[in-house]
């Protein structure tokens, strides 16, 4: 277990992908503390920021207020990091395995083009959250993204695989440019929910203004929804599909496209 | 001075094949050993140093004939594909050198490292339009250490075409070499002849003897043949550098020959002949005619081609020829980008990938080699991969092991799918180049097509470029990817594989003849039509920091 406390906040962004558990697991204290970071363009040591204790791990404690620490769990592949605080942007960009919980807030491309592994943020996120990194033709290929407040923009863009789910509002373009995999929406999204959507499902609990290229199929109950939410609760999140207290309307798009997503938007029953 | 001795130097423009010999440098120039070669210095001129090149084979440096790498286009592309820069090569800043991202579309800096690094030391910038010439010698006075030079975009030019449709060749022929120097180029190309301009209508030209879009009478053979002659009246060193139209499309092999024979009587140089040696009549029954291109091109000494092989992997395909880019933006479904020039010619660029299981894809691979080993001579032919366009041209060296290793070959055309295996003829051949030849294919000949006179031989008076290769291949497996010294102009850039650093590199132009009054004519055309201003449109010779002006009354072999 390595312990990493916040000193002081940095002045710009710190890059500190080196806080990573496929990094720390064969480093002592001291070359955990030596381990290069980047001030803006000077590099500099982990304990010029941090207070560290413990070494030879891969499970990571970051407390503080680590809003400005950028590429944590870069492209990790096992163990886990904990945030007691905030987390800055790029969290657990490019991981492939292993667990980040983080307590407070993410900040924008949260899991952005993770191929496996399960990101938790108590708070609030950015946006472009597993989303493709600009001019990348695709982005998250599987894994799980769970943000226990809002999103910002462009929430799953061009996901190909895995499970996104914000239980807070969501702004404009979540799932733009989807192909694959799974948003659920706690309470409902902005504008142009699914714009150019190829493939994949948006869930929402919450009202989702439609894009008219989206056209309405059927209100019904998935089968799949049984299953899925059996998988959801034991993460935490309820999704209803009992047939007595409500169904889902099934909107087929983008056309423009076009595309064969759908988007799922949840209609209690009486309401 | 300085002598490499012990290599076996490979010398096609002297006739000099695999000899043991010294090569002596002095002042950048390549001069005769004081004591005749046998090694025994008896002059008192010691050698200031010695390289010693025992078990290695000493080449002229590597001409480019035609690659895309400074410029509008280029930079459009650099800016289109984030994602293949995040996971490019990276230079980092050091002592001598810049920092920079190889990749697909390389930084200025990077690119002039990966050709030295490879042992090139010469490239030809084959696009350039005159809007965006002074971008285009920025860059280039950017990328280090080789030499340079690029080709004007005409063959799409408003004020070139209504000259040709009026029949106006005299006076054509003065606004082509007032453009030529005020872009401060080397040379003339044509891309899709007509094509590009009827595009600004959403046309194309793809019938080389009728008439297109905006026109009456002129035609793409038309102006082929007056842009042609117009190159030869101004003695330009190289001929005009052809992108035939219908570039890319199936069947297009009727369109290829045809304009050989247009041609006929007139210098004229093919480029990336591969994209033009298509027969069927659609994507599904595309197949390979390079037999026939080869056959018509053999027959044709008045021409020189290059390659425009293809690599299967990752590529961004960037040309003027903007109605085809289009349609492979549409055969692709991916991002694409489209510039109108102005008046003077368009871009597309659309970032694509080269799949070994796709049919199209691998006629494509096929025919560049097929074209190489088909054409018998090889002063006409040369590797390009047409970069970024048909593969990045550090790849180079996978294609030349193709050409060298017959057996190695036919088990790539064993990989391909049998459908694919039936549509080209690769598997029939069995010719493999030599050293010997592969020097000419890639540095004697290009530099003389490209009229050079100093470059791609290591005869006295040529520039000291050489490139020292080892004999075995590398770990890699390929002969030539991995230099273990570069020398440019006598300097030594690369030391055990390792770029050190090195100069500039020098641009060179061409000053034709034109009578001055002409810009009275272009004027009044100019301030009528353009969006800028007729005084900011020439680049003036200030700009480039090392021109080298090439005599024209010095005609090339």
């Amino acid at each position: 277990m390595i312990t990493l406390t916040l000193k002081e906040q940095p002045s710009v962004p710190l890059e500190a992908e080196v806080l990573s558990p496929d990094v720390t697991a064969q480093l002592s204290t001291a070359d955990i503390r030596a381990l290069p970071v980047y001030l803006g363009k000077r590099q500099r040591r982990v304990d010029d920021f941090f207070e560290v204790d413990g070494g030879s791990s891969d499970q990571i404690t970051i407390r503080g207020d680590a809003s400005r620490v950028k590429w944590l769990g870069r492209a990790m592949t096992r163990g886990r990091i904990v945030v007691d605080g905030n987390a800055g942007m790029h969290l657990g960009a490019y991981m492939s395995g292993g667990t980040i919980e983080v307590s407070g807030n993410g900040s924008d491309w949260v899991g952005a083009e993770m191929s496996g592994g399960l990101i938790r943020i108590g708070g609030n996120a950015g946006g472009q959250i597993g989303a493709a990194y600009r001019g990348s033709s695709t982005g998250m290929r599987d894994g799980t993204i769970l943000i226990g407040g809002s999103a910002g923009l462009e929430v799953g863009m061009r996901m190909k695989r895995g499970i996104i789910a914000v239980s807070g509002p969501v702004r404009d373009f979540a799932g733009l440019q989807m192909k694959g995999g799974t948003i659920v929406l706690g309470c409902g999204a902005e504008l142009r929910t699914g714009a150019w959507m190829i493939r994949g499902t948006i869930i929402s609990l919450g009202p989702v203004p439609l894009m008219p290229t989206f056209s309405y199929a059927a209100t019904y109950v998935p089968g799949f929804l049984r299953i899925y939410s059996a998988y959801l609760s034991s993460l935490g999140i309820t999704l209803p599909f009992d047939e007595r207290r409500g169904a889902y309307r099934r909107y087929t798009g983008d056309t423009s496209v076009p595309g064969k997503g759908e988007i799922l938007i949840w209609a209690p029953r009486g309401a | 001075m300085l002598r490499i001795t012990g290599g076996k130097v490979y010398d096609p423009a002297n006739g000099v094949n695999g000899v043991v010999k010294d090569i002596c440098i002095d002042n950048g120039r390549i001069v005769a050993p004081a004591d005749g070669g046998s090694g025994a210095d008896t002059s008192g001129a010691k050698a200031a140093r010695t390289i010693d090149a025992s078990g290695m084979l000493v080449f002229p440096g590597g001409v480019d004939v035609h690659t895309h790498v400074a410029g509008g286009a280029l930079n459009f592309a650099r800016g289109l594909v984030p994602e293949n820069q995040r996971v490019a090569r990276k230079f980092l800043h050091g002592k001598g050198r810049r920092a920079g991202l190889g990749g697909m579309t390389p930084t200025t800096f990077a690119t002039g490292y990966l050709y030295a690094g490879m042992g090139w030391t010469t490239v030809n910038e084959a696009a350039v339009p005159i809007l965006t010439a002074k971008h285009t010698h920025e860059e280039l006075h950017d990328t280090p250490i080789v030499d340079k030079s690029c080709l004007l975009l005409m063959a799409n030019n408003e004020m070139v075409l209504d000259l040709l449709e009026a029949g106006e060749l005299e006076r054509a022929r003065h606004v082509v070499a007032w453009l030529i120097w005020a872009a401060k180029v080397y040379g003339v190309k044509a891309v899709n002849p007509g094509g590009v301009a009827a595009w600004k209508w959403g046309k194309n030209a793809s019938a080389l003897h009728e008439s297109f879009e905006g026109y009456t009478t002129l035609t793409p053979a038309k102006i082929i043949a007056g842009l042609a002659q117009i190159v030869d009246q101004l003695q330009l060193p190289h001929p005009l550098h052809l992108h035939c139209n219908n570039l890319g499309i199936p069947g297009n092999v009727a369109t290829t020959v045809e304009t050989m024979k247009v041609l006929e009587g007139r210098r004229a140089h093919l480029a990336h002949l591969q994209f033009h040696a298509y027969g069927g009549d659609g994507w599904s029954n595309m197949h390979s005619e390079a037999a026939a291109v080869a056959e018509a091109f053999n027959q044709h000494s008045n021409l020189t081609c290059d390659a425009g092989a293809v690599l299967f992997g990752d590529a961004v395909t960037i040309t003027a020829d903007g109605p085809w880019q289009h349609l492979l933006y549409q055969l692709t479904g991916r991002k694409w980008g489209n510039l109108d020039v102005e008046n003077e010619t368009g871009c597309g660029i659309v970032p694509y990938v080269y799949k070994d299981r796709s049919l199209v894809n691998a006629v494509q691979w096929a025919v560049g080699l097929e074209l190489m080993l088909l054409i018998t001579d090889p002063w006409r032919v040369f590797l390009t991969t047409d970069h970024p366009n048909g593969g990045c041209f550090w790849r180079y060296p996978e294609i030349v092991q193709l050409l060298m290793d017959v057996e190695f070959r036919k088990a790539q055309v064993r990989r391909l799918p049998e459908v694919a295996q039936q549509r080209i003829v690769l598997a029939d051949l069995d010719r493999q180049y030599s050293l010997y030849e592969i020097a000419i294919i890639t540095s004697a000949g290009p530099a003389r097509a490209l009229g050079m006179a100093n470059k791609g031989h290591l005869g006295v008076g040529a520039d000291a470029d050489v490139a020292i290769y080892p004999e075995k291949p590398n770990a890699d497996g390929l002969l030539f990817s991995y230099p273990r010294y570069v020398l440019k102009d006598g300097e030594i850039v690369v030391e055990e594989g390792d770029v050190i650093g090195g100069s500039e590199g020098r641009e060179f132009i061409v000053r034709p003849e034109y009578d001055g009054a002409i810009e009275d004519y272009i004027r009044p055309l100019f301030q009528q039509a353009y969006t800028m201003s007729f005084d900011n449109y020439p680049v003036s010779l200030e700009r480039l920091r090392h021109p080298e002006q090439v005599n024209l009354s010095s005609k090339p072999e």
